[in-house]
Order: structure tokens, then sequence, then C-alpha cells
């Protein structure tokens, strides 16, 4: 199988299931009790948390170990509208991630106040635009670094800029689930008030994230119980998990030179042989501005889910971007956001690469691609 | 032959992908994701939930084949659901699962057979496809009680020729038997009686929500046109309809027809719901020739068949029918090969 879906989820790094084994096994303790074998899970929990920390350049406290992207988005947007300050309202852009777009649906059939700012064809947000959607009720807006269909870099630090000198009260949120792979992110140069990140995107294993929420930043939880995570997510940890990312975000950092050297010149051969190969192909991305490791492409007459299918025979995994909770290509918001027809989202495909990806298989599977296209024409 | 199995999640189906499998051929299972509610939300109801699609997806990792999920849903909003409140507001009584059979399942996944990298479409329909002289024919099922082919009789010898019904030669016990032999879960499941889009609430509920627009105020009269009472639209209403007509009287009173132009519902008794025949449209024939002459025809899934003579598109009955109207499909018969099939249009009393 040639993998071409890694922005839906990556293989694990065995260095990364070397590292959890232990706290599955041996150090099975809970976190918050009293005795040795607890400690020891408890240190561990400390220790990866400094590690995260100092990876994003942000202080050990003001990272909440959660259960990954969707969790730290809901935690967020919805701890911003429940907490105590007048400013509760949300707003976010279309083309975010549904884990963004559908908190702040439910927000909305609460009747916190929320607004959405649309893009421009590229998938570009204006922070202008942005800065007219806020108002005296906005507590947080929420912009996305890489998208995950397109793979488009948002101008992220000039955005926070921009709300910030406008709106110094209202705080910025950013789900960088798919930027940490390939972008050394520092919270205080994307000037920031809450990151999600979470770690199945390089290697680390599904269903352990962070939040990173700046000191002083009043959020209302979504999960309560015993009060873990100074209060912010109350839960018992998953201590393998939570090291077993903190193990991913340090090989992805050491690793992140040449991911974006080698991968990058995957993906970049990749995408030059389905353009040369393929008449009429047409890239949804702009070629600036674009993460190493997203193509979205589409192909005029031909209907992704048979490409998909088609592919997927042929052992090359991709997807269509977005999956609804049955598995069925749906209709790619983001790409409908950026304006195109429901016709021509139906026609396009997400390839993306990781941490294991090679220019052979890069090579074999753009082949692969240009003859089922050419069949399915 | 690369079959593409339609997979509901319904024991039928599953079936079906476990015989085909069983049989050598190189089996690939969908299901279709059909409907959506404002929120996204699948139905709850019906034959496309998400859970059936679960069950569907389960059974097809237990029998090692590849499985997807298809998003129709645009085609089904614009082929099935548009058309259903369009028929009612034009006061016709529509079956969608009959046109979900047309326009989506069959036309969609047939014309798309060759991209998929299929020859034979399968489905989990209780029928038959015989060749006769040399042309594939639709048969009824097996089990008399559950035969489909009323169902299906839109489709041409050409289509017949590229689609399988392998669970039409058995009965229904037959089926839940093998289905229970492989632990399938969807073994003892019930059968899905409800209209997926429309879920356990009636249609008059989803009208109302969903095309609050075709709901026009009008008058309800009896035969000889004398006033009875007021009615909110046509749409709450079908023919043969006897509750819920709002109208006090005596005797047992039936909605015997409707007059979209002027919103008019009329009431009388049963002898008034009587049709001495209907004009047909959309009439197709299986092998491409037309049966005019006497035919057999039946009006509902598990209808009697009824004599009748067929000129051009009117078909007029031997002995009188009962609460037919518009809307409604009718299958010709042969014994138990079916014809051909059509919709009618309007009655003629």
């Amino acid at each position: 199988m040639i993998y071409l879906d890694h922005a839906a989820t990556t293989p694990m790094h065995p260095e990364v299931w070397d590292a959890m084994q232990p706290f599955a096994l041996d150090v099975f303790g809970n976190s918050s009790g009293v005795h040795a074998v607890s400690r020891q899970a408890k240190n561990a929990l400390e220790e990866s948390r400094e590690r995260v920390a100092s990876l994003i350049g942000a202080q050990p406290l003001e990272i909440v170990f959660t259960s990954g992207g969707t969790e730290s988005d809901n935690l967020a947007l919805k701890g911003v509208a429940w907490n105590t300050s007048s400013r509760n309202g949300v707003v976010t852009v279309t083309t975010e991630h549904e884990a963004v777009l559908e908190t702040v649906s439910l927000l909305r059939r609460f009747d916190d106040p929320t607004a959405m700012v649309e893009v421009d064809a590229d998938g570009f947000v204006d922070s202008d635009d942005i800065l007219e959607a806020v108002t005296e009720t906005t507590g947080v807006v929420s912009v996305m670094l890489v998208n995950n269909e397109t793979g488009l870099v948002q101008d992220l630090p000039a955005i926070a800029r921009a709300i910030k000198h406008r709106f110094p009260e209202v705080l910025v949120h950013t789900d960088a689930v798919q930027a940490f792979v390939s972008k050394d992110l520092n919270v205080s140069q994307l000037g920031v008030d809450m990151m999600t990140i979470t770690g199945h995107k390089f290697g680390g294993p599904k269903g352990a994230g962070i939040l990173f929420v700046r000191e002083g930043t009043a959020l209302e939880p979504v999960l309560h119980g015993g009060g873990q995570e100074l209060g912010r997510r109350s839960g018992t940890h998953d201590v393998a998990s939570v090291v077993g990312l903190s193990t991913a975000m340090e090989l992805a950092d050491r690793d992140r030179n040449r991911f974006n050297e080698e991968v990058g010149q995957a993906r970049d051969e990749f995408e030059k042989m389905v353009l040369d190969g393929v008449e009429a192909a047409v890239v949804n991305t702009p070629s600036h501005n674009r993460s190493t490791h997203h193509f979205n492409v589409r192909f005029p007459g031909v209907r992704n889910e048979s490409l998909l299918m088609r592919l997927d025979q042929a052992g090359v995994a991709a997807s269509a971007g977005s999956a609804c909770q049955s598995g069925a290509a749906t209709v790619s918001h983001v790409l409908e956001g950026m304006g195109l027809t429901a016709d021509e989202a139906r026609e396009s495909v997400r390839f993306s690469f990781g941490w294991t990806s090679t220019l052979g298989e890069a090579r074999d599977a753009a082949s692969i691609v240009g003859d089922l296209v050419g069949q399915l024409r | 032959m690369k079959a593409l199995v339609a997979m509901s999640g319904g024991v039928d189906s599953s079936v079906a992908a476990a015989l085909m499998k069983d049989a050598g051929h190189d089996v690939i299972g969908v299901t279709l994701k059909l409907w959506a509610g404002p929120n996204g939300e699948a139905p709850t109801a019906g034959c496309c939930t998400v859970s059936d699609a679960e069950d569907a997806r389960r059974v097809a990792a237990e029998l090692e084949i590849p499985y997807y999920v298809f998003d129709y849903t645009d085609d089904f909003k614009d082929g099935v659901v548009d058309r259903f409140i369009h028929d009612y507001a034009s006061g016709q009584t529509p079956n969608p699962c009959i046109e979900c059979n047309r326009t989506v399942k069959f036309d969609r996944l047939l014309n798309r057979l060759d991209e998929f990298g299929c020859e034979i479409l399968v489905t989990g329909h209780h029928a038959r496809v015989q060749e006769i002289d040399g042309v594939p024919a639709l048969m009824r099922g097996t089990d008399a009680a559950k035969d489909q082919s009323y169902v299906l009789s839109m489709l041409t010898s050409a289509e017949l020729g590229r689609v399988r019904f392998p669970v039409g030669e058995l009965t229904k016990k037959q089926v839940r038997r093998i289905a229970a032999s492989m632990g399938m879960r969807s073994a003892h499941k019930p059968e899905s009686m409800d209209i997926c889009f429309v879920g356990q609430g009636d249609y008059r509920g989803f009208l109302r929500q969903n095309a609050p627009e075709v709901f026009t105020p009008g008058r309800i009269v009896d035969t000889h046109g004398d006033d009875l009472g007021a009615h909110d639209g046509i749409v709450g209403f079908t023919v043969g309809q006897r509750r819920g007509l709002g109208v006090a009287v005596g005797e047992p009173r039936f909605v015997v027809r409707i007059d979209s132009d002027s919103s008019t519902v009329v009431v009388g008794d049963r002898d008034d719901l009587e049709v001495t025949g209907v004009e047909l449209r959309q009439i197709t024939w299986a092998n491409g020739h037309r049966g005019d002459g006497l035919v057999t025809a039946q009006f509902r899934a598990h209808g009697e068949p009824v004599a009748a003579a067929l000129e051009g598109s009117c078909l007029t009955f031997v002995d009188a029918q009962h609460a037919v109207s518009p809307g409604q499909t009718v299958a010709f018969y042969h014994d138990d090969r079916v014809l051909g099939g059509a919709l009618i249009s309007r009655t003629i009393l």
C-alpha cells in the first residue's frame, strides 16, 4: 500500500511505541494517587508537560492534555463561551475543521453570539473581514493555521496582531493540528492565546493532544470531575498516551528539516507528475503559502468517490478531504467555501504525505493516478 | 465476475453479498448515503440510517470484501424527496422507494458500474432475473409474500442483464437462516417499513416541516359539490384516506379525489372510490416492445393483480377498482414475469 492520507492520520513511530509501553504495563498508576507507582506516572506526566511546553515556547502549566484535536477545539471555544466574562461570542472562518464549525453551530443554537468569516478563492481570510465581524460580545477568534484539506497556510501572526491591536481583550485560538509536523510553532511569535495540537498527525498515538492556554485565560472546562489539569480538564490521565505524544512531538521537531526537504520533495514530484500526466488537472491551493505535505487536486469529469475506490483497489490510500461518520466522501465545505461548485468539489481529491513517504512511492502513486484518471474519463 | 453489491445493512442485501462471494465472484460492497437532516443528521428509521451502514460495514468485514459508502444525498434530494413533495402538492400519491430505485439506486449505480470497475450490480431484492428467449426477464421472487418485483418494474432487459438478485431464489426464512448461520448481526433485524427520510413520524409532519409552502388552504366538498368544511392543504390528504378528514358526517367517508388546481378535496362513500381505468405516463417495457391488449396489472407492492385492457396510455379495468390514485405505480405481469411498469397520471371514473 502507498499511504497518501497522512493528513487524516499517520502510522505511529516505533520510538513512540517503545516510550509508551512501560506506562501501559509497569507504571500503570493513577497520576493523582499518593503511592510510588502513581508518583512515577505523575512524574512522567509532568516531564512530558515540560517537554511539550518547551517545544512551542510555552510554560508547562499552560499545557492542557486532552484526548486530541477535537476536544482541544471544543475546550477552547466552549471554554470561552461558558466562562463568566461578558465576552462569550466566537468568530471563526467558514473553512475551519468540523471540530470548530460544529462547536460553533452548537453555541449558536444556544444563542451564543457567533459569526462566520468567508475566505477568498484561494482560501485566505482577510484580517479586515475578521475585525469587522468582531463585536463587543466577541470573546475568541479561531483561525486554523494550516487547512486540513488544502494545506493552505493562513498568515496567522498578522491576523493575530491585527486582532490584538484593535481588540486586546479578544482571545485568539488556532487549530494547528496540521501545522506542527512541518512548522516550528512558537505561541508568542504566532501571537495566540490558545493553540490545538494532536499527536497522531506526526507519528504519535491517537487520542492524545494538547490545548495550549496562555496563563490567565479564563476557561470553563468542558469535562467536569476530579479536577485534573488544574481543573481545566477532568479525567484520569492516559499517561502512556501523553508520553507518546510528547515523544512524537520531540521526534517531529528533530525530524522537521528532513521532513520539509525529503517529504516536500516527494510531494512536489508527485504534484509535478500528476499535473504533467493528467490533462486539465487543477490544483485547489495556490503554490505559495501551502504546507509541505498537502496536495488537493481536481480532475474535471472524474467523481472523487470513483477515483478513491479505484485507488484503494490499486493500493493507493487517499481521501476526499472530509469524510462523514459513515465514511462517505461528502462535498467539501472547504472547497465550497473557496467558491468551488458542489460538482467541482466532488471532483477533488486530497493526497497528503507524511514521515514515511518516499520519492519512489510518490512516483509510483502518480503513475497509478494518471492511469486511473485516464480510465475513468 | 466483478460485482458491486448495494448493501443497506439489512439481512437481504447482507446475504446477497455473502452468496455472491460464495459463488466465487469478486465482490465490492457499497452503502448509499441518501439523506441527511437539516443539521446533517442521518435518519433513525428506514433503510439508510448510520447504524444500518455500520451493520453493512460489519458484514463486509466478515466477508473480507472492500466496502465503501457513497454520498448520493444530492441525487436523492432532487430525484426522490423534491419529487415526493411535488407529487403530494399536486394531489398524487407517490412511492418514494420506487423513485429511489428508478433515479438513484439503479440509474446511478448501473450508469457508473464501469467507473467502479464492476460488471454487475447486485441488490437484496426478492425478485429473479431469468433468460427467456435469450433475453433477461424480471420474475417474481420465490417467496410470494416477500416478492418485490413490483418496485423493480421500471427496469429494462438491458439493465436486467447487468443485475443480479441472489436472494430472490430464496424464501425470507431461508435468508434469515443463512444470516444466522453466518453470525450476522442483521439476521434478526426487523424489516424497515418506514420511508427513510420521513422516519417514524407521518409524512404530513415531514411536509409541514420541510415544505410548508405547499400547504394551500382549501375546501372539502362532497361529490355533489356541497361544502363540508376547510382544510389547510391538499398535501395532507391521499385518495382512499378515511381518517382525519376533519369533517363530521354520519357514514364512513373517504377522500375520492383531489383537485390540486382549486385546492379542493372531494369526499364520498366507498362506491365513489371506484375507478374504471387510469391514464399512464412513463411507461417502460422490459424488452422494448409494447404490450397493448389484455394485461395483468398490479397497483401495490403486494396487491392482487387484476385484468385490464391497455390501449396507448389508457388502461381500462375489466372490473372497476377501488382506491387507485395518481402517482401510484402500475406493474404489468404475465404469470410471474414482469413485462413493464408505468405511473398513473390520472384516474378515469
